[in-house]
């Protein structure tokens, strides 16, 4: 309505000249938040009865004022109308900002705009709110293996780690609330400790081109923000109740806000999710239970000009590891290799025994900002994680519920950024970082540190600019340079100090000999810079092309540099080692988009090249006590990865569309000469979806999801000696399983309640077929087979 | 903008603080409290005639790259049945910790294989038991026949199948695994 009426306001404005003024007041109306120019906002001067629309540039001018002060409104369709007080004093310019909100809360978000862009030059992915409650009783890892180029390397069924066109762990930097996560992200079981459901927006970069978060992700950047809060008195929340056969157990998170028109604002949220033991086609996943507990608050004040937030988290979760996965030497795992079932296959229990990880992640973060008409959006950030891991094994005696592994990582960061439109076609966004870690593992295990203890303190400086050249090409460049020093204190067993030659290479670090132990104090410093250069070029409305070259160093993480030992959960003895240098990336991106109603499509071919590439391999097979065990040790290599990650989408008519996925990568280790080991195997996925928001905005979709075999991987198989049948049999740690193909089932349907509060049922089946599959990026695929069919109900309601 | 400044200001003097105040103390070394460095296995002939026979697997740095240090004491002797027993110990601590009582202590968690390798003449038979009645075999009884050679090979499983027909229904984890080399004359 409002529109019509200043339509019609504007159109009698021209004929109400009243006073004998001749001045004017011209300017510009833009969004707050990330400086675009508000087409069709209005402004209405009172008193005077004016009113004008601003043009397509966002500027406005009004004619015919006297020396006087007036009051203004600026309203915009998806703004908060504000009144502003002028003085005009001959002709006057004036700039009037609006909080571009009210789109937000409606959830008609357009993705990746309302967040602003993390990475000009490259085709960001994101899932909106909506995906995202799909995988409600999920994991993130879940979630992110939705898009194309994102896989997964799985430690059973429940620890889902994301590898991004077939780089995860350290490479993979995952920003949660603007914080980075420091939770032994080294590991590849370590899941990501981050609850699903405490985001509202997840965006994908995969590259390092995000230097304002990091610059070592030679991976690819995950970014997890929180729903924005308007600036309106409003209270509003949703309840989310997932439950699911198999498993036989369920998630539920609530969430509720409370905003107010002055800019404060609250939110607390929390979910609940336990699952027992979860079931293949054929037989149950002894000790997959999963008992995970998470709630965070937030609170903060939102002003035009000035903000501050204050964010608490709390993430918890206790993960069952397949009992069957945990092995003595070869020979058990020849055993349990040459056998089609897992070992050990128990009845079905919510209890979880060891194996098993029990984590608790806190973070708290307190962040301000200003905004400086001179200068830009000043923003400071200090952030506190606590991460504390524990991983209990099978053990024996007094020790039988004693945790294996106990560490405490604690890490502090301060940002300091700052957000500057430099001119109306450059902005420039710099920034400095300090860091300081500390790691602790605690003695009382009665087990060898695997991690030791360390302090760390990282320097980040950075710069990152973009230009919009013309309506065609925006450009962007950007650096960063981080300094990082490693105080360690590290017991390395005797005869492996003197294996390596360390007694020669380093005597300087030794600080006192023990019986079979040295204890050393390595001091490590490593220097890295990273650089992103791209471009974006606009054909037309529909087709645009992201060219982007990134390069990124990763100083070596501490599983690289300082393993020394048996891990269990892997069956073999790991080797770090001391002397490795900073590994170096370089990527190239091209992306070609074409995005329209009818017909969209991203095609993304990739290039990256990564000099001193860490790799874990097989290198011998050791004799313990214990039996044979096989020695993987980490060694440096350059590495190349090329692949293509294809994305489409097609309307056959109205509410019937179908989406295609493809993603291919292919990972050779240059100096050996053979395939990188656990690259993704070539898959696509193909769904067809039929919505219809004029009848309860009902959904459904068919999903099928085809793994190719992998055919390329590196021969790390062994020979073990068999004493029961005296034959040397060979331990197939190599051979990818088999392709396979999964169907999937979702679907949801909206009911109004009352006028407030809509309730979304769904229901789901994943692995339809209840096909038999074994996935080669799951770590314990030599011992049982992925999972079966599972029917999924979900009841959401928006309060 | 007061606010803000007192409040970077304490943000500041925080981590500054908390980075300052990590004492020095040098952390305490940890040994391996479950970890098996040495399996002695002493066959003693029955009726006191003979000598005894002593096999021994020794790997003191565990997981270490140095590999366990096997050695038999001598031959046995044909004809002559000897009773075996099983001591294991954790000799990184000082003084050594005797494992076998704690295996005997969960003697319904664990047992004992012997399997007999190449041409070797010997039976083995379980002496001791869990309450159940299933094998735990820390002691057994092992008959030497005709004079031949071949190789010797103790197992111990942790959390197997009980009771099982061996090795390959037995399942659980294997604990130790070693292969002696046995001459019978």
């Amino acid at each position: 309505m409002r529109p019509y009426a200043l339509l019609i306001l504007l159109l009698c404005s021209t004929i109400s000249i009243s006073q004998n003024c001749s001045n004017t007041l011209s300017g510009t109306v833009t969004d707050l938040h990330d400086g675009s120019f508000l087409i069709g906002a209005t402004i209405i001067v009172a008193g005077t009865e004016q009113a004008v629309q601003t043009d397509f540039d966002g500027k406005f001018t009004i004619s015919n004022l006297c020396n006087d002060t007036y009051s203004i409104q600026v309203s915009h369709p998806y703004c908060l109308t504000k009144g502003f007080k002028v003085k005009i004093s001959g002709n006057t310019v004036k700039n009037f900002k609006l909080e571009h909100h009210l789109e937000e809360l409606n959830q008609v978000t357009v993705e990746g705009k309302a967040y602003g862009n993390k990475s000009k030059s490259i085709l960001e992915n994101t899932i909106s709110k909506d995906e995202l409650e799909r995988y409600s009783s999920g994991s993130l890892g879940d979630a992110l293996n939705s898009l194309s180029g994102v896989s997964s390397l799985n430690t059973g069924n429940t620890v889902i780690k994301p590898l991004i066109n077939g780089l995860h762990s350290s490479r993979v930097v995952i920003i949660n609330n603007g914080v980075r996560m420091e939770d032994q992200e080294w590991g590849a079981e370590h899941a990501p400790n981050v609850d699903i459901n405490s985001v509202g927006n997840l965006t994908l970069i995969k590259g390092a081109s995000a230097l304002q978060y990091s610059g070592d992700a030679v991976g690819g950047v995950i970014v997890a923000e929180a729903s924005k809060v308007p600036v309106k008195d409003s209270l509003y929340g949703k309840s989310l109740l997932t439950a699911a056969t198999n498993g036989r157990g369920s998630s539920f998170t609530s969430q509720l806000t409370k905003s107010y028109q002055s800019g404060w604002y609250a939110t607390v949220q929390g979910t609940l999710k336990r699952f027992g033991d979860f079931e293949a086609s054929d037989y149950v996943l002894s000790n997959t239970g999963i008992f995970e507990r998470n709630a965070s608050l937030q609170v903060g004040l939102n002003r035009f000009n000035y903000g501050i937030e204050a964010y608490y988290s709390l993430f918890k979760n206790e993960i069952g590891i397949l009992r069957a996965s945990h092995l003595g030497g070869a020979e058990d795992q020849v055993r349990a290799i040459n056998s089609d079932r897992p070992l050990i296959i128990n009845d079905f229990t919510y209890k979880i025994n060891a194996p098993k990880q029990d984590v608790t992640h806190h973070l708290a973060r307190v962040k301000a900002f200003k905004k400086f008409d001179s200068f830009g959006k000043l923003s400071l950030q200090y952030d506190f994680q606590r991460n504390n891991r524990l991983e209990f094994d099978i053990r024996r005696g007094e020790d039988r519920d004693n945790a294996s592994l106990d560490l405490q990582l604690d890490t502090h960061t301060l940002l300091l950024d700052l957000d500057s439109q430099l001119t109306d076609v450059i902005r420039l966004k710099t920034g400095v970082m300090s860091r300081y870690q500390n790691n602790f593992a605690d003695p009382n295990t009665g087990v060898r540190r695997l991690i030791p203890d360390y302090d760390k303190y990282d320097l980040g400086i950075y710069a990152l600019a973009d230009y919009r050249l013309n309506d065609q090409w925006l450009l962007e460049a950007g650096g960063r340079f981080d300094y990082t020093y490693m105080d360690v204190f590290k017991f390395y067993r005797t005869s492996f100090w003197e294996s390596r030659n360390y007694d020669e290479l380093f005597p300087d670090i030794v600080v006192e000999e023990l019986d079979n132990q040295i204890l050393t104090n390595p001091q490590l410093n490593f220097y890295n810079t990273s650089a992103t250069l791209g471009a974006t070029y606009s054909f037309s409305d529909n087709y645009k092309m992201f060219f982007n070259y990134s390069m990124a160093s990763r100083a070596p993480n501490p599983s690289e540099l300082f393993s020394e030992g048996l891990h269990h959960s892997a069956s073999r003895i790991e080797l770090g080692d001391l002397r490795f240098n900073p590994e170096v990336g370089h990527k190239v991106s091209l992306t070609f988009q074409r995005d329209n109603d009818t017909f969209s499509f991203s095609v993304n071919p990739y290039f990256n090249t990564i000099s001193d590439f860490i790799i874990i391999e097989p290198i011998e097979i050791q004799q313990t006590i214990r039996g044979n065990f096989q020695v993987w040790e980490y060694r440096q290599t350059n590495a190349q990865l090329l692949g293509i990650d294809v994305d489409a989408s097609y309307n056959f008519v109205k509410n019937l569309h179908y989406n295609h996925q493809f993603s291919l990568v292919k990972g050779y280790d240059e100096t050996r000469d053979e395939p990188l080991i656990n690259m993704p195997p070539v898959n696509t996925k193909n769904e067809i979806v039929y919505q219809n928001p004029e009848f309860n905005n009902i959904r459904l979709a068919l999903q099928s999801e085809y793994v190719f075999q992998q055919n390329e991987y590196p021969n790390n198989n062994f020979q073990v000696f068999i004493p029961e049948t005296e034959t040397i049999e060979i331990v197939d740690v190599s051979t990818p399983p088999d392709a396979y193909h999964l169907l999937n089932f979702d679907s949801s349907i909206d009911f109004k309640t009352n006028k407030k509060s809509t309730l979304t049922v769904g229901f789901a089946i994943t692995n339809l077929l209840d096909t038999s599959y074994r996935n080669y990026l799951n770590r314990l695929r030599y011992y049982a087979d992925d999972l079966g069919r599972n029917f999924l109900i979900n009841l959401k309601i928006n309060y | 903008m007061k606010k803000m400044k007192f409040l970077s200001a304490i943000l500041l003097a925080t981590l500054i603080f908390t980075a300052c105040s990590n004492d020095d103390d040098t952390p305490d070394p940890v040994n391996e409290e479950e970890v098996i460095t040495t399996m002695t296995i002493t066959l003693e002939p029955q009726g006191s005639t003979g000598t005894t026979i002593t096999l021994r697997t020794r790997d003191l740095d565990g997981d270490g790259p140095n590999a366990p240090v096997i050695e038999v004491s001598g031959k046995l002797a044909a004809g002559v049945v000897y009773d075996g027993s099983i001591v294991l110990l954790n000799e990184t601590e000082s003084p050594a910790e005797n494992i076998t009582e704690e295996v005997e202590e969960e003697d319904d968690e664990h047992q004992f294989f012997y399997t007999i390798g190449g041409g070797l003449d010997v039976t083995t038979a379980y002496a001791n038991f869990d309450g159940d009645g299933n094998p735990l075999g820390t002691k057994f009884t092992l008959t030497a026949g005709a004079a031949s050679s071949g190789t010797l090979t103790f197992t111990l499983r942790h959390e197997p199948t009980k009771p099982n027909t061996g090795l390959g229904d037995a399942g659980g984890e294997t604990d130790i695994a070693a292969t002696f080399d046995v001459e019978i004359e």
